[in-house]
């Protein structure tokens, strides 16, 4: 991948990343050096379209003189910055983390978290049983919360919401990433369809009053699918072949080609199982969506298979 | 912007409130949900939606925004509601007996009852307290402190009197030796002319003389620390700020004073109000702002009527506006904002968005907002009691404040002593006092109790025993015994209080206040509550975790790893009793058994 946006030829600054030195151009973030030199860090918030928001604390780093641990999708390198990706303190942070974060939602479907989980031995299980599900999550109200005696582990957990034919929103997956929102506001779709609401553990992804999906602004781009790093958000098609067990990574191909519908010339990508498109996708480093598309090109493809 | 909006009508009432902000922005979301708010008592969604016409606001976001504060209700609510702080003075004055009594006769908390729980409202030397709001053409607000649940019941059923001549009172009124509290309970706090016969004004005449650099050199070398809790240099914040070039340059000052046991900041803007104006109006000038907002918490009604008053008046007389005391081409304005409770409002970035109408959630730094603050743009953020420093520093030249206090501690310190003490109330002692001799000022322990702890520096600071009360009260000692300043608070607890139960509320506390933006935080919080419970009611989990380990592990995550300083020190008090007061022993006294 490209490490920074190619334009004006950039000074490289040179870093110590786990005691090694490390040259990168300036502008470039942690994350970048890291990805550079091979080391993978873990993001789940860090979207590879949209500006960072330092919300889900996965990817933080240990930055010699700074008293706090760093984002490392966010902070920009400085010269002679000593960064350590792998101290006692960096992997008590992540593992705690992912702990705190499998302990609270529905992990099942967020890629690699099981790998990154076994690496630093996360436990999620060791807060307390879950709590059960809630039906009122939309309602509760910020600065108070029930009575508790420590003897179950909160978590969001509630009933998935289908309330319209191309999306499934299941927020008991939701980590309040707060890309959906960013895609779908000021960073891409400029819809605002949806914002958090609420405070603290209550804060949710909502439209206005949680009113249903149709109601809203919504404009049915699937923009906030694309970038959801979890699954909370899906494709009812995808959500409906998972549900009874048809859905198939593995017998899945992936085609790239220009949408029909207009003149913009957007780039799909159709994902085919059994010889019948189950998603579309666009590529992110595709200059023209940059991965996002419009309803036409995301949903308008039933009739390439009605036979 | 297309704006879809929901097919919801405001009602008359509604509207006509809300047409008010025609032609605003996106900044005015925050008072026009106020505006609702005082009007009918919560707000609706055909209101939401009018408010999101005018202002232009996608209704998605402004429900964001309105579903954030605490004091707002998207429910049904009644004109008439009181809030009655559980919070940390009020909890060691009764307030679980008041609430008991409450539940007993009204239902339990709730809209329908009349009555909810609140965190602390900041009247803690009157605990408890309870603040009664009606909404009407004219909102009614009147503080119950202290407090029983008869005059809570009453006031639930006939609604609130409005602001009457409830004055500000210290215990240390009249006392020659003070200096920041000196028209405290003293001067009329309505009175320009008063203020100004006790040397008001003659702060701002000198700076305007000394040049905005002048200023700057004057606060460097005074070493004036910020008394918010973080203890920044002010002189190089200011300069900063004054240096970039970008402009307009903002000041903000924070006056959402929310820390559990922090009132000071209250009794100043109550007791000398103009004092404040006159700060921000130098720091201004200092910072080449052309614009203050002043944020005040949303349960403070007497100072929000004293201050608005204050700046009225100072700008019938030239003290606000343009060409400022007939000094050519300064301009300076103030604008006060409300906050909606939410204590996250205080971290110096929230305060930004809760400003803009955006989420008061805290922005990620760099960049510091020196540089990137209110609306994009260079920013000074001070607290209240900082700034009422500087007309003092002006008036008497850096070196003679450097004289009170120490050397890495100057001037003299506002603390807020609550809980089991027997004189409650606001104290100004120079730094370098120790806590023994500050206890002795307010009275001690009431008679026949035993010193147990005292939580010094608020429910983000630590505990101290008995047998430290030789701690001198300076920046840098507290930072040596472990503990910190914060912002003042002094919350003694005697041989009669349930430390336990007094833990619990810091947790409960910091889960309800976190914003919900980073993970740490947001789920930190409601792990550290759950393990505490287990914890203080010797209930473990049957997979025999340890729950003090876990407790440590999310401490120190939340501390390494959450975006701002409610996160990082939300296990600082918990931890603090836990190692210097030893008292996981004496948990589950009741619980124990059961």
């Amino acid at each position: 991948m490209t490490i920074v946006e190619i334009g004006l030829p950039k000074r490289l600054v040179e870093l110590t990343l786990d005691g090694e030195s490390v040259r990168v151009p300036e502008g470039a973030t942690i994350l970048d050096a890291c990805t550079a030199s091979g080391k993978s860090i873990p993001t789940l918030c860090y979207g590879d379209t949209l500006k960072p928001a330092n919300a889900c604390r996965v990817c933080m780093v240990e930055v010699e003189g700074s008293r706090t641990l760093v984002p490392s999708c966010s902070r920009k390198v400085e010269p002679g910055m000593v960064v350590r990706t792998d101290s006692e303190r960096t992997t008590h942070s992540r593992k705690l983390v992912l702990e705190l974060l499998g302990s609270a939602t529905d992990l099942s479907t967020t890629p690699h978290v099981d790998e990154w989980m076994s690496a630093c031995g996360a436990d999620p299980s060791r807060f307390g049983p879950s709590a059960p599900p809630s039906q009122d999550r939309d309602e509760r109200r910020p600065g108070e919360h029930e009575e508790i005696d420590g003897s179950v582990a909160a978590t969001v957990r509630q009933p998935t919401k289908v309330d319209n034919p191309l999306y499934v929103r299941d927020y008991g997956k939701c980590i309040m990433c707060y890309k959906c929102v960013d895609a779908c506001g000021d960073q891409w779709q400029n819809s605002f369809a949806i914002s958090v609401a609420g405070r603290g553990f209550d804060a949710r992804i909502s439209t206005e009053f949680a009113t249903p999906l149709p109601d809203s602004a919504c404009v049915y781009c699937g923009n906030c699918i694309e970038v959801c790093p979890t699954g909370a958000l899906s494709f009812k098609r995808e959500h409906d072949k998972r549900e009874d067990g048809t859905w198939d990574e593995s017998k899945q191909t992936e085609t790239t080609t220009i949408c029909t519908f207009c003149g913009v010339g957007c780039n799909l990508t159709l994902h085919v199982q059994d010889n019948e498109i189950v998603k579309v996708t666009s590529p992110h480093e595709s200059t023209v969506t940059h991965g996002n598309l419009c309803i036409k090109g995301r949903f308008g493809w039933q009739h390439v298979q009605n036979r | 912007m297309d704006l879809k909006l929901l097919d919801v009508e405001p009602t008359e009432a509604e509207r006509v409130v809300v047409d008010l902000f025609n032609g605003m922005g996106r900044d005015q979301l925050l008072p026009a949900l106020h505006a609702v708010n005082d009007r009918v008592g919560w707000i609706s969604q055909g209101a939401l939606n009018h408010i999101c016409r005018v202002l232009h606001v996608p209704p998605a976001e402004a429900y964001g925004v309105a579903s954030f504060y605490s004091l707002f209700s998207l429910t049904e609510r009644p004109a008439k509601i009181v809030h009655v702080c559980v919070d940390l003075a009020c909890q060691v004055n009764g307030a679980k007996a008041l609430c008991d009594r409450l539940t007993d006769e009204l239902g339990p908390a709730g809209a329908k009852s009349g009555w909810l729980r609140s965190p602390c409202l900041g009247v803690c030397e009157k605990a408890p307290a309870a603040l009664a709001f009606e909404a009407g053409e004219v909102a009614k607000e009147q503080l119950l402190a202290p407090t029983h649940a008869g005059e809570v019941i009453a006031v639930a059923a006939a609604g609130p009197s409005p602001v009457d001549g409830e004055r500000a009172e210290v215990p240390q009124a009249g006392d020659p030796g003070l200096r920041l509290l000196k028209r405290v309970g003293v001067v009329d706090p309505e009175s320009l002319d008063d203020y100004r016969a006790t040397g008001g004004y003659q702060a701002l005449r000198t700076a305007l003389l000394l040049g905005p650099s002048g200023v700057i050199r004057e606060v460097t070398d005074a070493k004036l620390m910020g008394r918010g809790g973080a203890a920044f240099p002010t002189g190089r914040k200011w300069d900063a700020t004054a240096r970039q070039p970008v402009r307009p340059h903002y000041l903000v000052c924070n006056a959402d004073e929310s820390e559990p046991g922090t009132f000071k900041d209250r009794l100043l803007m109550e007791g000398d109000p103009f004092s404040v104006i006159e700060s921000m109006t130098i720091a201004g000038f200092a910072a080449g702002c052309s614009k203050g907002y002043l944020y005040l918490r949303g349960e403070y009604p007497l100072a929000l009527h004293l201050l608005r008053n204050a700046i009225a008046k100072a700008r019938e007389r030239g003290f606000l506006g343009t060409n400022i005391m007939g000094h050519e081409g300064f301009s300076f304005d103030i604008e006060i904002r409300r906050g909606a409770g939410a204590y996250i409002c205080g971290e110096e970035t929230a305060i930004f968005n809760s400003i803009e109408g955006f989420r008061g959630e805290p922005r990620s730094k760099p960049p510091f907002p020196v540089e990137v603050g209110l609306f994009g743009k260079p920013t000074v953020v001070n607290n209240v009691e900082t700034l009422v420093n500087v007309p003092v520093i002006l008036a008497e030249g850096s070196e003679a404040y450097t004289r009170i206090g120490t050397a890495g501690s100057t001037g003299s310190k506002l603390f807020c002593l609550s809980g089991n003490v027997s004189r409650p109330g606001v104290y100004e002692v120079p730094f370098g006092t120790t806590l023994g001799e500050l206890l002795d000022l307010a009275g001690g322990v009431p008679p026949g109790r035993e010193l147990r702890a005292v939580l010094l520096g608020g429910a983000a600071g630590g505990f101290v025993r008995p047998d430290e009360l030789d701690l001198p009260l300076t920046l840098e000692d507290a930072r040596a015994a472990g503990t910190t300043l914060g912002s003042g608070v002094v919350l003694v607890l005697d041989d009669t209080a349930d430390l336990g139960s007094f833990l619990l509320r810091i947790a409960a506390f910091f889960r309800d206040e976190s914003c919900g933006q980073c993970v740490p935080c947001r789920i930190g919080t409601v792990r550290q509550e759950e393990a505490l419970h287990r914890l203080v009611g010797k209930r473990p989990l049957s997979t025999g975790a340890a729950d003090l380990q876990l407790l440590r592990e999310v401490g120190q995550v939340m501390r390494d790893s959450s975006i701002c300083g409610l996160g990082q020190t939300a296990w600082n008090a918990i931890e603090s009793a836990l190692d210097r007061l030893g008292c996981v022993e004496s948990f589950g006294h009741e619980e124990a058994g059961s």
